[in-house]
């Protein structure tokens, strides 16, 4: 099953860098890992997901608990949470093709953020599922160019903060 | 007060009680090694980074304190790894300050610039790179604090050259502060409760001691917990001096090479007591077969051990300086109760140990390796600190040499690493000046670092050095003696090295023994000796390490081989 980790670490130069190679040395099972600054200017925050069983899981969090630079991690699997990705698609599109990508972008709630000549660059935040299925339906269509995805964010719905968790 | 950076850096060291440094100097690290020739700090220069480093892990592991190594950047710091990595493996506090080029030349590929930081941080606990002098007296307080608490560990300090030449004014802190760093002592008190409990529903309970109790200092309370309790108790290669051995209800060490009594109790008891141990797969052999009629109860500091390797039935994270005085605590009053219960159990592990005890080959006309140790053993009475290299010597020594104390044996579990014996050894003796250090090592292992011989000839270091001349790196030609048909590929040593001379060469006594009648004289003169000696010892090729559990199999599986009962 897959946990996705809110990990509160130290805004430290080399923190990024232990915590992914603690990763790659204790082959843990890592499906993505999102890095950025928080409410606080000292604290950086990663979302980390993780496949594995609840053994695997608690190893990951033991283990990345015992880096000194590492202040807090909470398991937002088990709360209400939301989830988002962020994904920028450049699709061929001509004049003719145009419109009916304006469609799509429209069914999924995405929105267009460069258009040329030859090419738009369509933009859309939300789960990882919604993001495959526009790209699925543009590539077949019309064809992508480049993809960039972000790794999966989350936050906690209610008042509680991952730190005060 | 106003300094420069390497200044501060002695003052820590003075604020941190440290009293001795090894090392060796080089261009980045000029400015500190003018620093401590100013201050007269005490420094032991090594022959080589990693005679230094080891040296340092010694010390630390002889005396509990931490061990501090100095090294120059680029290659100095490079030859450090092993020692650091070998220490972090086992858990020993140590402090490795290295230079670094100045600010300016980092990351330009500068002549001796090498990222020690990235290379150490999979083999450190933690580890700095200190590009501002105001950063120095707060980074070093945090790396003594760190090595030493909690699950201790090694700590690197690479400092950039200009920081040690930058001023400051300097303030030691008095407190640690991390926001990710609190080790904890105590844990939660209703699992002793739990434990307890388990305890009382236990017919065939074993005690199965790790390091963690030498590197606490617990083994008093340890040895109350066993008096208390009268459980059978089995012991990791570094639990070892936890309980004397000849305490009766010790039934030696379990594992690859452990003793039929206690490889066969892991496999039959009902509730294994793992206390600061970490489960390595040379004590567990196949991890399915291992202890899978029991459950276990897992003591350790370091939460991420728990459920590692073994599943715990029931854990105890915290400090054991916690833990096993709590739990003594509630076992007073049912003592009576456990010794009962268990009573035909321990019976029964007693007779498999009289059945089955260790046995070699004894031929009149060999010096057998086990018997040297025997005799070491006996000369000195159990009370020396014992050092040994890796190898079949190393397996030995844990057999057959009896332990009485706690720390008084110093090996690499954990990284296995050849070349550690002889500087760990002087390492050890420099912290404990008045204890008799003895160091067994293999023809193999004393020439990964036999450099140092000099450095303990120029400290007159009362160090001695027991080689086990088999002409073979024994353990491996072992392995392809049992399992590569016979196939010898490049173990076998024979060579022209006199090693009577090399140590003469080094300003070290030699002796040797080449018969058995000679054994005892010898072994007393060397140990009668002020100053350093070694003594070549001419063992025979083709003996092996008995019991022996083949890799992938239970422990139950041993081979007997020469030790059959
Ligand atoms: C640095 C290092 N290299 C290689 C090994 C693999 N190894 C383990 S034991 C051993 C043989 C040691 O031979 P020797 O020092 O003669 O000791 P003996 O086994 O004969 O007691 C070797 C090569 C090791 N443990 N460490």
């Amino acid at each position: 099953m897959k946990h996705t980790l809110a990990v509160l670490v130290e805004n430290r130069p080399g923190v990024l860098t232990h915590i992914s190679g603690l990763i790659s040395r204790r082959a843990f099972n890592i499906e993505s890992i999102a890095a950025g600054y928080t409410e606080e200017p000292d604290t950086t925050r990663i979302t980390i997901v993780v496949e594995g069983n609840e053994i695997e899981q608690e190893q990951v969090v033991n283990q990345l608990s015992k880096l000194v630079d590492v202040i807090k991690i909470s398991d937002l699997t088990a709360v209400e949470s939301i989830q988002r990705e962020l994904a920028l698609i450049k699709v061929k599109a001509t004049i003719e093709t145009r419109s009916d990508i304006i469609n799509i972008v429209d069914i999924f709630r995405a929105s267009i953020v460069d258009v040329n000549r030859e090419t738009m660059v369509i933009e859309l935040s939300g789960d990882g599922a919604k993001i495959d299925a526009l790209c699925q339906v543009l590539e077949e269509d019309h064809g992508i160019i480049e993809i960039v995805r972000t790794g999966k964010i989350a936050l906690a719905r209610g008042p509680i903060s991952a730190k005060a968790q | 007060m106003i300094m420069n950076g390497a200044e501060a850096i002695i003052e820590s060291l003075k604020n941190e009680k440290v009293d001795v440094v090894f090392g060796y100097p080089g261009g980045a690290v000029l400015t500190l090694y003018d620093a401590l020739y100013q201050a007269d700090f005490k420094h032991i220069l090594t022959k080589h980074e990693q005679g230094a480093v080891h040296a340092a892990d010694g010390y630390a592991r002889a005396t509990g304190k931490v061990g501090v190594v100095i090294a120059t950047s680029g290659p100095g710091a490079t030859n450090l790894v092993t020692g650091i990595a070998t220490a972090y493996m086992d858990s020993i506090p140590l402090v490795a300050i290295t230079g670094q080029v100045a600010v300016p030349l980092i990351g330009r590929d500068s002549f001796q610039e090498a990222d020690i930081r990235g290379i150490t941080t999979p083999i450190t606990k933690h580890n700095y790179l200190v590009k501002k002098v105001e950063d120095l007296p707060r980074v070093l307080k945090e790396a003594f604090y760190i090595a030493r608490t909690g699950r201790p560990g090694p700590v690197v300090v690479d400092v950039a050259k200009d920081v040690f030449a930058a001023s400051v004014d300097y303030h030691y802190p008095s407190e640690v502060v991390l926001r990710g760093y609190r080790p904890l002592f105590a844990g939660n008190s209703e699992t002793i409760d739990k434990v307890c409990e388990e305890l009382r529903l236990a017919h065939n309970p074993l005690i199965f001691v790790g390091g963690g109790v030498n590197l606490s200092n617990s083994a008093e309370v340890f040895r109350e917990l066993v008096d208390q309790t009268g459980f059978p108790v089995i012991s990791t290669l570094m639990g070892l001096g936890s309980l004397p051995f000849d305490h009766p209800l010790f039934l030696g060490m379990v594992g690859m090479h452990g003793t039929y009594a206690a490889n066969m109790a892991t496999t039959e008891c009902d509730l294994l007591l793992g206390i600061g141990v970490r489960f390595d797969d040379r004590v567990t052999g196949l991890l399915s077969e291992f202890a899978k009629k029991a459950k276990v109860i897992h003591f350790d500091i370091d939460p991420a051990e728990i459920n590692k390797n073994v599943l715990a039935h029931i854990r105890v994270v915290g400090d054991i300086n916690w833990s096993l005085p709590a739990l003594v605590q509630r076992v007073k009053g049912i003592s009576g109760e456990l010794k009962e219960r268990a009573q035909a159990w321990t019976e029964q592990v007693l007779s498999w140990q009289r059945d089955k005890p260790l046995q070699y080959e004894r031929d009149p006309n060999l010096v057998m390796p086990q018997a040297v140790i025997e005799k070491v053993s006996q000369l000195t009475q159990g009370d020396a600190v014992i050092v040994t290299d890796v190898g079949q010597h190393q397996m030995w020594v844990a057999q057959y040499y009896g332990f009485r104390n706690s720390r008084s044996f110093l090996t690499s579990g954990g990284l296995g690493t050849m070349g550690y014996g002889l500087p760990a050894a002087l390492g050890a003796q420099c912290g404990l000046p008045a204890r008799q250090v003895i160091l067994f090592v293999g023809d193999g292992g004393i020439m990964m670092n036999c450099q140092e011989l000099a450095t303990v000839a120029n400290y007159n270091l009362p160090v001695k050095v027991l080689i086990f001349n088999n002409q073979t790196l024994g353990m491996v030609a072992q392995w392809q003696r049992m399992f590569y048909g016979g196939r010898y590929s490049h173990t076998g040593l024979r060579g022209n090295t006199d090693f009577v001379k090399l140590a003469e060469a080094m300003g070290v006594a030699g002796l040797r023994v080449t018969k058995p009648e000679e054994l005892d004289n010898v072994l007393k003169e060397a140990l009668a000796t002020p100053g350093p000696v070694v003594v070549d010892i001419r063992t025979p090729e083709k003996v092996d390490v008995w019991p022996m559990v083949p890799s992938g199999a239970g422990l139950d599986q041993m081979i007997l081989g020469g030790a059959e009962g």
